[in-house]
């Protein structure tokens, strides 16, 4: 190590900057996934609650799932797949010094992080007004498999969709660093970590559509 | 630098999007079929591809080393053994 101040009266061709600025790529990746292992346990562990629970109220759950609007759900996977897309493209752009694209990817993006949580808004306002919420007294009253499946729903979209959230208010702030240069090809990182995030966020709803939406 | 090699193309990224939303349709078919007990698993199957698409493309898996290869697997290994021994214990009840 070299004490701070005294190489910089050196001149310049005796300094030695790499020194000076440290990255490390990798340990930055590895600090993310450590976290996305947690995210994985988190909503595995809410799956686990609604396989349990599915395996002892099967007919219930079905009778529910045929509650939940199917076209909401398709419409929603497809925009998280676009977006999706559109961060992998983005991504893709910085390291090429693409920058007008990586701004469109992550404005893409965004946008559908948007519109899926308008939809989710229409989608769950439609349910509450036909009196299907945690504690409404047709659920309460009504078979205990539809109270648990519609308990889980309530959880899961609702955990998923503040992970949405986060996850735009992520990706808002890479498209500024964009804009600044301050993401580029040399520091992508932190482009690249919120990259992850939106992905994890679009992989667990690759399971939420099928178990929710698909049952019949 | 070593990040020259881990440029995913454009084309590549939109030939798995299209994957990604043919096998979304796939699925969405499938469950108009009465399969019984394999429906779940027939969509937990597809479910799946879609997330090792997602993983080894979007997410780079493919570029990185050991490390994270390895804790991911050991994650989801984890996840199985307490998905396992959950089901185990409810069963036995």
């Amino acid at each position: 190590m070299i004490l701070a101040g005294s190489w910089i009266h050196l001149p310049t061709s005796q300094r030695e900057p790499e020194l000076t600025v440290q990255t490390d790529q990798t340990g930055k990746k590895l600090g993310m996934w450590l976290f996305l292992y947690t995210e994985i346990i988190l909503f595995g562990a809410l799956f686990v609650l609604y396989a349990v629970y599915f395996a002892r109220y099967t007919q219930d759950f079905i009778a529910g799932a045929k509650e939940l609007d199917r076209v909401f759900g398709v419409i929603n996977t497809i925009i998280l797949l676009v977006s999706s897309f559109f961060v992998a493209a983005s991504i893709t752009a910085v390291r090429k010094d693409h920058k007008k694209i990586a701004l469109a990817g992550l404005g893409g993006a965004l946008g559908c992080g948007g519109i899926f949580l308008v939809n989710k808004y229409f989608e769950w306002g439609h349910k509450i007004a036909l009196g299907i919420y945690p504690g409404a007294e047709k659920l309460v009253d009504g078979p205990a498999g539809q109270n648990l499946f519609f308990g889980l729903y309530y959880v899961i979209t609702g955990l998923h969709g503040l992970h949405i959230v986060i996850g735009m208010t992520l990706l808002s702030v890479s498209l500024v660093l964009v804009q600044k240069q301050k993401i580029t090809s040399k520091n992508d990182a932190l482009l690249d970590n919120c990259g992850l995030y939106w992905h994890l966020v679009d992989l667990v709803w690759i399971f939420i559509f099928p178990l929710f939406y698909l049952v019949v | 630098m070593e990040t020259e090699s881990h440029i995913v193309a454009y084309k590549t990224l939109g030939l798995v999007l299209g994957a990604l939303l043919v096998l979304t349709a796939v699925t969405v078919g499938a469950s108009y079929i009465d399969l019984g007990w394999m429906n779940v698993w027939i969509a937990l199957m597809i479910a799946s591809t879609k997330a090792g698409l997602v993983l080894v493309v979007f997410m780079h898996m493919k570029f990185e080393g050991r490390a994270v290869v390895w804790s991911f697997v050991s994650t989801v290994l984890f996840l199985a053994i307490m998905i396992g021994f959950i089901f185990w214990d409810v069963a036995f009840r």
